[in-house]
């Protein structure tokens, strides 16, 4: 991943609205840490028994039966091709509750929950990362690592996540 | 606006809302030449209850037409007046009125002034042609107080001025307490009464005749009151209705009071301010089932020796310890006026999440089951036998809650009579409605949904199927029509018939307007098949496009709205004698009996309304079209092949179709052979829905948890058929 000098484009961070709060849950994909808002996660749990959808793509692996609610499950590692994507008693996935939607995504894994100061994120540059720059926050750091938040409800209600009924949402 | 006005609003809605339409009711059902003094009664008690809601939250547009409206139907019930023909038809044009008022005030559409002026006049002039000389008093809107929009903060708490309740005024009959007074003891929970309203409410009781307040100085929650009034209990009780809440309210009779009471005119400011200081906790455990207001005869007032406040016309007095906020139900009254119903309200909300949690406890028993089958019965007996008597309570459980949803039909056929009077007398035909098994139960959401539906195909019978009365005499039939409504259940579903003896259907005019509109029919079609081209859209045969009828616009929204409800639609008529359509319909929405079957790894529910049977295909009965699909030939039909491994890319275990099994599907006429590997089983199984979280999936209509916990996908059956017919089509 190239990373390019920011200084000359001056841009501004890329806020989600009134950001709700400043704890972000840290969580791994491929060799990247990423941060979503902690509010927006319902729960994590593992991954077991899950029906395929006919005709989905291939990053949607199907629904679970989520105490009763029908919840589908997207693998963010097929979605942004980060390698292998196997599934054993330690594969994690995260269940969100963007709005009233139920969605839950497969992921490497998930360390913390921490707390960054908004006014301490850096803006995030071109650098042709996995996840398109137009989802993302904005960049923090704690102790040595660069973690990337990501505007996750943005994300999952794309188009291309093929989430929600193609009436040109 | 505080959350608490607005739920006295919702409450004066909702009930106000029945008031009309009991009121429409009984005067549908009134005898012009003999009228029975209860619904007269009745329909003056409507009146007069709105006019005190309508009052209390300052609709004075309401509260205005129903004071013209009461004293015409005061007089009435006093025989001072004759009932005329024109006069029901005033009421039931002045009670149209009032719906659009309270709709308007409710936010959708509003009343017409002009109709609003015209009824009124032609309620004052009913009044004064019939000679008396007591006119009824000009209404004076200021006179009743409309309850200032408070804070929130004004219910309980902080101290405000307090208004002096303005002096009785001479609005209805004079205050004085003549030997025949009654007293009542009134009792109610007042913590929650906002003070204005409180204000309003002695105001009222006051001008009703002597009013003492007892409440008690250390319990200020609980009012005690003693009115001596001339006024019937069924009256105190109106006045009260919308300003109370109904369950803690208890109305008795005291002894006779001899003496003078003082008279109370203004809010006694001690009591008030106390109460509004210190809100003490609620504790009343015990609350008695209220009876509806529509039972009036049964209201004997009981005797002063019962010193518990006990509600006199509760013959049930169950002790439910009822939180005593607001809880609204879909009321579960019965049609018939003079039989008692106890009932509680109770949101929509609180009912789908009992039926969810009860759902959810059927999957969970589900799933034990399907455990314990694996164990052995003998070492674990008790357990087995523990699990036995679960499914059983399990079942009872889920009947008893399904139930609670179900209410009788009559209450989508308690609108028609209307409908038939008003449409008939538009069209100038004479046409009776009658209708058999109103008791029968459906599901609450299906009523909401089959009125519209319904409503459009008695229109039709009124309008295409009963001939003119010259007609039909014509023809030796009685110059009245019938239409007759019939609900009954059968097996899983409801059946509901719109039944007419009028001209039945042309089905020579049927084809030909179909042919002219190029649909492929023939000659060859049965009588079935005909019936159901009525169906297409904008399809009719109608010479004069009526208001009524005649676009051609209703008959397939109509059925799409049926099948939208996972129901049928069948005709069937014979020309020159009437026509039956009867509309099939799930007893429930929410529940769905199907067939698991296997394809591949997976599993699959098909709704078991669709399937016809299912076989083993001989080897030599399955053929190719064209290389596009593969059709069956059952009892000498051809039917095409819905292969599902291929539709939802699944490895099939089985890979002839003759080793596996064929399940014939009829999907609203058209018929097609779904290839499986094998049957798994037949379930009641939960509807999930799928696209609450994710979205549409072509072919899959649901999802449901089977019973280890896993998910299966229901099959739209309608939309696969359609697909593979569509392509055989297509290849022919």
């Amino acid at each position: 991943m190239l990373l390019t000098q920011t200084a000359a484009t001056g841009e501004s961070l890329n806020p989600v609205g009134n950001l709700a709060s400043s704890e972000f849950l840290i969580f791994r994909l491929g060799k990247e840490e990423y941060g979503i808002e902690i509010l927006k996660v319902q729960e994590i749990r593992g991954y077991d028994a899950i029906t395929r959808i006919a005709n989905a793509p291939e990053f949607i692996k199907g629904v679970i039966n989520l105490r009763g609610v029908i919840v589908p499950i997207v693998d963010m590692r097929i979605k942004f091709n980060l390698g292998e994507a196997f599934y054993d008693q330690f594969t994690v996935v995260i269940i969100l509750n963007l709005s009233g939607r139920v969605i839950g995504i497969v992921v490497d894994g998930v360390s913390d929950v921490i707390n960054l100061d908004i006014e301490h994120l850096r803006p995030a540059p071109e650098f042709g990362g996995v996840i398109d720059t137009e989802y993302i926050i904005g960049l923090g750091t704690m102790e040595e690592r660069m973690l990337i938040l990501v505007d996750i409800e943005k994300l999952m209600s794309t188009s291309e996540m093929g989430l929600l009924e193609q009436t040109g949402k | 606006m505080s959350t608490d006005l607005e739920q006295f609003y919702e409450i004066f809605f909702e009930e106000a809302g029945e008031l009309l339409a009991e009121m429409e009711t009984r005067l549908l059902r009134l005898d012009i030449l003999s009228p029975d003094p209860e619904d007269l009664n009745a329909i003056f008690r409507v009146a007069h209850s709105i006019k005190g809601g309508a009052g209390t939250f300052g609709f004075t547009d309401m509260a205005g037409l129903t004071h013209v409206l009461e004293s015409l139907l005061d007089r009435l019930r006093r025989n001072e007046l004759e009932l005329r023909a024109e006069m029901v038809d005033a009421f039931l044009y002045a009670r149209d009125v009032l719906k659009h008022q309270l709709d308007g005030h409710k936010g959708n559409g509003s009343a017409d002034p002009a109709e609003v002026e015209a009824v009124n006049r032609k309620l004052k002039e009913l009044e004064m042609d019939t000679g008396s000389s007591h006119a009824a008093p000009e209404f004076l809107p200021e006179s009743m107080e409309p309850a200032p929009m408070a804070e929130s903060d004004s219910v309980l708490g902080a101290a405000m001025p307090i208004d002096v309740a303005e002096p009785p005024l001479a609005l209805d009959e004079p205050v004085s307490v003549p030997e025949n007074a009654v007293t009542y003891r009134i009792e109610f929970d007042c913590v929650n009464l906002a003070r204005p309203v409180m204000e309003k409410l002695l105001a009222d009781l006051s001008r009703q005749g002597q009013l003492k307040n007892l409440t008690k100085p250390g319990n200020e929650s609980v009012c005690i009151l003693q009115l001596s009034t001339q006024i019937s209990e069924e009256d105190v009780w109106e006045s009260l209705a919308f300003l109370v809440d109904p369950i803690s309210l208890s109305i008795e009779v005291a002894e006779k009071i001899a003496g003078d009471p003082p008279l109370i005119a203004v809010v006694p400011e001690p009591v008030i301010e106390r109460e509004l200081k210190h809100p003490p906790a609620i504790d009343q455990t015990v609350v008695t089932i209220k009876a509806q207001e529509e039972k009036e005869e049964t209201r004997t007032p009981v005797p002063s020796n019962s010193t518990s406040p006990v509600n006199s016309e509760a013959r049930l007095p169950a002790k439910a310890a009822v939180s005593t906020s607001q809880s609204k139900r879909s009321a579960d009254q019965s049609s018939s006026s003079n039989s008692e119903s106890s009932s509680i309200r109770v949101s929509v909300e609180k009912v789908d999440q009992m039926i969810n949690l009860v759902g959810e406890l059927v999957i969970t028993q589900a799933m034990l089951a399907q455990t314990a089958s694996q164990i052995d019965p003998v070492i674990f007996e008790k357990l087995l036998n523990g699990l036995n008597q679960l499914e059983r309570n399990t079942r009872d459980l889920q009947e008893a809650v399904m139930s609670i949803r179900m209410m009788p039909i009559s209450f989508v056929f308690s609108r028609f009579p209307r409908v038939v009077r008003d449409v008939a007398s538009r069209l100038g035909k004479q046409v009776d409605l009658k209708t058999v098994g109103e008791g029968t139960e459906l599901d609450k959401g299906l009523i909401e949904k089959i009125t519209d539906p319904l409503t459009h195909l008695i229109r039709n019978s009124l309008d295409h199927g009963i001939e003119t009365p010259e007609k039909r005499k014509e023809l030796g039939k009685p110059a009245r029509g019938t239409i007759t409504l019939r609900a009954s259940h059968q097996g899983g579903s409801i059946i509901i018939e719109v039944v007419d003896d009028g001209g039945g259907l042309n089905r020579e005019k049927i084809l030909a307007k179909a042919q002219s509109r190029g649909l492929p029919v023939n000659e060859n079609m049965t009588d079935q098949e005909v019936w159901m081209l009525i169906f297409e859209a904008g399809f009719s045969t109608a010479d004069v496009v009526t208001d009524v009828s005649g676009r051609g616009v209703g008959m397939d929204v109509v059925k799409r709205n049926i099948e939208g409800l996972g129901g049928r639609v069948e005709i069937d008529s014979v020309t020159g004698q009437g026509t039956r359509i009867s509309i099939r319909l799930p007893l429930t929405l929410a529940i769905l009996d199907g067939l698991s079957v296997a394809v591949g790894d997976q599993i699959f529910i098909i709704p078991l309304t669709y399937i016809t049977e299912s076989l083993k295909p001989v080897a030599g009965a399955i053929r190719t079209v064209r290389g596009q699909g593969r059709v069956v030939q059952v009892r000498g039909e051809y039917l095409p092949v819905i292969a599902l491994h291929e539709i939802f890319s699944l490895e099939p275990v089985v890979q002839d179709i003759h080793e596996g099994i064929l399940v014939i599907l009829d999907a609203e006429g058209s018929k097609a052979a779904m290839f499986v590997d094998t049957l798994v089983g037949q379930h009641q199984v939960v509807i999930k829905s799928l696209e609450s979280n994710y979205r549409r999936v072509a072919g899959v209509s649901g999802a449901t948890i089977m019973g280890d916990g896993s998910v299966a996908l229901i099959l739209d059956a309608v939309g696969l058929v359609n697909v593979t017919k569509q392509r055989m089509i297509n290849a022919a």
